[in-house]
């Protein structure tokens, strides 16, 4: 067991160290999600939506117009409908939209966030449209700026390109110059080089992410309503499930070229459904089911309720139980294809 | 006195191994004594690189058995023996001094680095990338990391092939010194002088089997009684007359004799050049010569 850690230990430092003397591809780690943020942050600042945006949950077969209520006639107000009060409330507490109208309920009632001033005007046209009397409902909510949601997702998307091409490139290129050969014959066995392999990609991913999470939550003040330690389990967690899974990529391969090309194939479509530029709430169901099958998906969920809802760990059963079980299959699958050489 | 009741260190027994469609080793059999450097001969493809690496444990044989003091080889091989590859990368970004201290903690049983680095020579660039090394250096490094564990048995596959004339000698002194510190040593070569110098016994292998076994002075003594004169080939035409035979070999031409006098009387009495001659001894390579038909490196 002891001579087990040292060698765990020993092949864990070196591989470290390769990789952080490898001035350029550390500083394009690091440099790299700071700009892919920043920018992002500019494009999509500033007047996105000139309307004021209020949802309406009303029986499906009447039109939503001004015979319905007159406040539905208010022109510069885009009005479209809801099903439930559960769907539609948190976007007003997000300022998404500005006023929610449930005139299924009885009595007719609408929500209006307390902390919005475009919520308050709206009341007050509600008020004059001389239509019949709405309860007035409350919530409450801090606006959520697209960076706040989007950040996460770029981070999340760095991390898995980290992870992938960190620990595939690696292990094809030991593998087809030899050097697996090599260490094949000491006593280092097969799951302990892997098990290197991954806490030094950890402990790099992490170190590099914290530097840049800081970065971004100074210089674009992003928001952090939950725990650092919470999102720090929740990303430890996820890291290690994609990392598992470069493993697996990685088993048998001897061809960079090759090892590219999968890693590309598995990581384009995870960037595209697990929600890292775009929520998926209104894509199609196979998309969706597909995405619950990647772990990008659950980490991103996980750490964007964190980060932005204030969520902690008892409330992430699900995407923390789905991370779980995706490390261990990937790091068992990974470890039983290994090869130390090419046929 | 060598104790051959004792079991040899290494005992390789009706040894076959097939890749597919080809047989690259065909019933190899041979034992390692204690202390000796035991040489596998043979040209590129012979089969030299895997037999080595089935005796290393590294590879399985299609038949046949590897036994290590008369044992077979079982999980803790590996922390017995010292491997040295024909090529092997490194990790990238490590200093010489780093991958000696990897290397060495992956052992149970670890020599002082200290001493290591005194044996192989490499106090003068401890801090260098590995990278960045010549051959010589980067093949006495590999040498060093093979000895971290301090094995009884060392396994050097082809470790000269490309350095330079210098390098090589230098390579052999160490070699030697590890030998003169009582280590069993087993070597591949295609350098037949490196084989003359640092082995005690040699097989020759060509295509997967064993052509020809002994100490290299006796396997010399047993298949030849002559030596070599050595002529430019523009001489060739001249030899007719002296009733010497000639065979070309390229841009030379050889003379086989038991008679080194006679033969250079003979070519002075034709008036035949000498200022380009060259005398020696048979070695291994005419060997594998006459045993095959063939040179070799061909």
């Amino acid at each position: 067991m002891k001579d087990m850690v040292r060698r765990i230990a020993a092949a864990t430092w070196a591989r470290s160290l390769e990789f952080v003397r490898d001035r350029s591809s550390l500083g394009w780690n690091l440099v790299f999600p700071i700009l892919m943020v920043a920018g992002l942050a500019f494009v999509f600042s500033g007047p996105g939506q000139p309307l004021f945006k209020v949802a309406v949950i009303a029986p499906a077969d009447v039109k939503l117009d001004a015979g319905l209520h007159p406040f539905l006639g208010t022109p510069q107000v885009q009005f479209y409908r809801e099903d439930t009060v559960a769907a539609a409330l948190p976007k007003v507490q997000r300022h998404r939209i500005d006023l929610l109208v449930d005139l299924a309920a009885q009595p007719p009632r609408y929500w209006v966030n307390t902390q919005s001033p475009k919520g308050a005007l709206l009341e007050r046209l509600i008020a004059g449209s001389g239509g019949p009397a709405l309860k007035r409902e409350e919530t409450a909510g801090h606006e959520i700026r697209y960076v706040d949601w989007v950040a996460p997702g770029v981070l999340g998307m760095n991390m898995m390109f980290a992870c992938l091409f960190g620990i595939g490139y690696v292990i094809v290129r030991y593998r087809k110059n030899g050097y697996l050969k090599r260490l094949n014959a000491t006593p280092l066995r097969a799951v302990e080089f892997l098990i290197a392999q991954l806490l030094s990609r950890l402990a790099l991913i992490l170190v590099v992410n914290a530097l840049v999470f800081g970065a971004c939550r100074l210089l674009l003040g992003l928001r952090m309503e939950g725990h650092y330690l919470d999102l720090l389990v929740v990303v430890t967690i996820g890291a290690f499930s994609m990392i598992a899974m470069g493993l697996v990529v990685s088993a048998r391969l001897a061809s960079e070229e090759l090892a590219g090309g999968i890693l590309n194939v598995i990581s384009t479509p995870m960037m595209v459904v697990c929600g890292v530029f775009f929520s998926m709430d209104g894509a199609p169901r196979a998309l969706q089911v597909a995405a619950e099958f990647l772990p990008l998906t659950h980490l991103l969920n996980a750490a964007r309720a964190i980060m932005l809802d204030g969520a902690g760990l008892a409330q992430l059963g699900y995407p923390l139980a789905a991370l779980a079980t995706m490390s261990a299959v990937y790091l068992a699958l990974g470890a039983a294809l290994f090869k130390w050489r090419q046929d | 006195m060598m104790n051959h009741a004792a079991p040899p260190v290494l005992e390789v027994r009706d040894l076959v191994k097939h890749f597919k469609q080809v047989k690259a080793v065909d019933g190899l059999s041979f034992e390692v004594r204690a202390g000796t450097c035991f040489g596998l001969l043979g040209p590129n493809g012979a089969g030299k690189s895997t037999t080595i690496e089935i005796c290393e444990g590294l590879l399985k044989p299609t038949a046949g058995s590897v036994r290590y003091r008369g044992e077979p080889l079982g999980p803790r091989y590996r922390e017995r023996v010292g491997i040295q590859f024909q090529s092997t990368a490194l990790q990238d970004h490590l200093t010489v001094i780093e991958n000696l201290r990897f290397f060495s903690a992956l052992y149970p049983v670890r020599r002082p680095i200290e001493e290591l680095i005194a044996l192989c020579r490499l106090e003068e660039f401890l801090d260098r990338d590995s990278k960045k090394l010549s051959g010589g250096q980067r093949q006495r490094l590999l040498l060093a990391i093979a000895l971290v564990n301090d094995p009884e048995l060392l396994f050097l596959d082809e470790p000269t092939t490309g350095l330079d004339p210098q390098a090589r000698r230098n390579f052999w002194d160490l070699v030697t010194d590890i030998k003169a510190a009582g280590k069993t040593i087993v070597l591949t070569t295609h350098y037949m002088e490196e084989a003359q110098r640092l082995c005690d016994e040699i097989v020759i292998v060509d295509r997967g089997r064993i052509i020809a076994r002994g100490a290299p002075s006796q396997l010399l003594a047993e298949h030849f009684n002559d030596s070599v004169l050595e002529l430019p080939a523009s001489e060739a035409a001249r030899l007719a007359a002296t009733g010497l035979a000639g065979i070309a070999r390229g841009d030379t031409v050889e003379i086989q004799t038991p008679d080194v006098n006679a033969a250079v009387a003979a070519l002075l009495a034709q008036g035949v050049s000498l200022a380009q001659l060259r005398i020696r001894p048979r070695a291994l390579e005419d060997l594998f010569i006459e045993l095959t038909g063939r040179g070799l490196r061909e």
